[in-house]
């Protein structure tokens, strides 16, 4: 895997820039991963980032929309708010955890 | 002393289940398999179903395939009483357990998305998982001519997540053999952010849907339809003539009034075990569970010789040893009589080779061939009269890297 240097933070990235090391990820990071897809991380997105974190940390599994919307109580509309155009995949990136994907 | 193992659902995991444990477990073990009807569907059928394919056959008694020595009780289940380890049946009877499955696979619910059951409901809205569905289908597809033909999958996790493409392709190919390709808009549409999302499948197949000129919408999450519009939570808007959709995937109800169902009704387990997180002595195999694999006939099968070990063992008194890897096989019908096949576990994505001989096949993966689409012809019958009375088949439950090879490194 790629190592990358994001301000001073080394991590290690899949060919998306997706972290593939979830033990390099911290807030800190996470508001430099939610800078680089132009994005200013506030109290309501770090709600989600916590409950997708804890959310896989137990399924091994990035959860889906309608699954973080359910487990951090913000409603899909507001995801699309909190990470515009494709929240699924910002969600991920910014929380440190794989994209959701399919079994193709 | 009589103990008893009660099963909820006598589908595809449920039958092989009880099959397969009444075989191991002895007499002072009574097996006791629920379902409310008496309707077992072959469900991969139901992909041809709307092109023409046979649906004679595609349905048969649920009797027929469960064991003399099992209980097959006709009934819904109202909920399971956790702590009094009893289930408790519609007509107010009670079954206690000493070990409890659920095996009640998954619902479609198109009522989950506003305006999916409206007036265009089975007139330009048509779902192919149901059997009326597809014969439905069938008829419309009869009758379509020309315009936007859209193939959209509401969310994930879906049954056979494969079968939206597969249609996809079949119906390409069927349009074609018709002279109405051209004059159709074919468009695929997918909350992920692709067809296909594991690195060597979209290298690999990546093509397979801009060579067949076939628009992908991807990352596009439905609210509502409108009309004849797809409309997404970001106010993307898709319009349809003919909209063949696969609606959002539920659990069973009676997983959720229990309390055992996450968000959707699925049973959080143990991913190795399939145990509930909630109790012990609760299981969750087949689609009903929360495992991150394939919802497929093959990961019940693979689970089901895992679970079936470890609940003799528990019976036994010992602690449970073995483990499920996850492993799915699935065939993806790609038109002009091929097919894929896919071989993959948790942690090993799909990857080329052949299967299920090492290096000889005579089947590939991750590749058309007109074996790949034969042996799905001929899983049918191997369905029917093998896999369900749960007589042994020479494939271990998990998955082999033998003879696969994985052209890009992900190390």
């Amino acid at each position: 895997m790629p190592v990358t240097t994001l301000e001073g933070h080394e991590v290690h990235v899949d060919a998306e820039g997706f972290l593939t090391d979830l033990s390099e990820w911290d807030d800190e990071l996470a508001t430099v991963l939610a800078a680089q897809i132009g994005l200013t991380l506030t109290d309501e997105h770090r709600a989600v980032l916590t409950f997708l974190r804890d959310d896989f940390a137990q399924r091994g599994e990035t959860a889906t929309l309608r699954r973080a919307s359910a487990g951090s109580g913000v409603s899909v509309k507001d995801l699309f708010r909190l990470f515009p155009q494709k929240p699924a995949k910002k969600m991920a990136y910014v929380a440190g955890l794989p994209k959701p994907v399919g079994c193709v | 002393m009589t103990r008893h193992v009660v099963v909820l659902g006598a589908g595809t995991a449920g039958t092989m289940l009880v099959n397969k444990l009444r075989r191991r477990l002895d007499d002072t073990w009574k097996i006791t398999v629920v379902d409310r009807d008496d309707a077992h569907p072959y469900q991969p059928g139901f992909l041809f179903v709307p092109f023409g394919g046979p649906t004679d056959d595609l349905v048969r008694s649920r009797h027929a395939f469960v064991h003399d020595g099992v209980e097959l009780v006709l009934e819904a289940v109202d909920r399971v009483d956790v702590a009094a380890q009893e289930v408790l049946l519609l007509d107010g009877r009670l079954l206690p357990y000493d070990y409890l499955v659920i095996a009640s696979g998954v619902t479609l619910r198109p009522d989950q998305t506003p305006g999916m059951l409206g007036p265009e409901w089975r007139r330009s809205i048509f779902d192919f998982y149901t059997l009326d569905g597809a014969k439905a289908l069938a008829t419309a597809l009869r009758g379509f001519r020309r315009g936007r033909l859209v193939v959209h999958v509401t969310d994930v996790p879906i049954k056979c997540p494969v079968a939206p493409l597969e249609f996809t392709f079949l119906a390409d190919d069927w349009l074609r053999r018709r002279g109405l390709r051209s004059h159709t808009e074919l468009v695929f549409v997918t909350p992920m952010d692709g067809a296909f999302t594991k690195p060597v499948a979209s290298e690999r197949l990546g093509s397979m849907l801009s060579d067949r000129d076939v628009v992908v919408e991807a990352d596009f999450l439905v609210e509502r339809i409108e009309g004849r519009s797809l409309v997404s939570y970001d106010g993307r808007e898709v319009p349809f003539d003919l909209l063949v959709t696969v609606p959002l995937h539920m659990g069973a109800e009676f997983v959720t009034r229990s309390g055992l169902g996450d968000e959707l009704g699925f049973v959080p387990v143990d991913k190795h075990t399939l145990q509930s997180t909630a109790d012990p002595r609760i299981f969750a195999v087949g689609d009903a569970s929360d495992i991150p694999t394939s919802k497929a006939g093959s990961v019940a099968h693979f689970s089901v010789d895992v679970l079936v070990d470890n609940l003799v063992e528990l019976a036994a008194g010992r602690p449970m040893t073995h483990s499920f890897d996850g492993h799915a096989n699935c065939f993806v019908e790609s038109g002009d009589r091929k097919a894929l096949l896919l071989d993959f576990n948790y942690e090993t994505e799909p990857l080329p080779g052949t299967f299920p001989v090492p290096y000889v096949g005579p089947m590939s993966l991750l590749k058309e061939s007109r074996a790949n689409h034969l042996g799905k012809l001929a899983f049918q019958w191997v369905y029917w009269n093998v896999l369900l009375p749960g007589r042994p088949i020479p494939l271990a439950p998990a998955m082999s890297m033998v003879g696969k090879q994985n052209p890009v490194s992900t190390s």
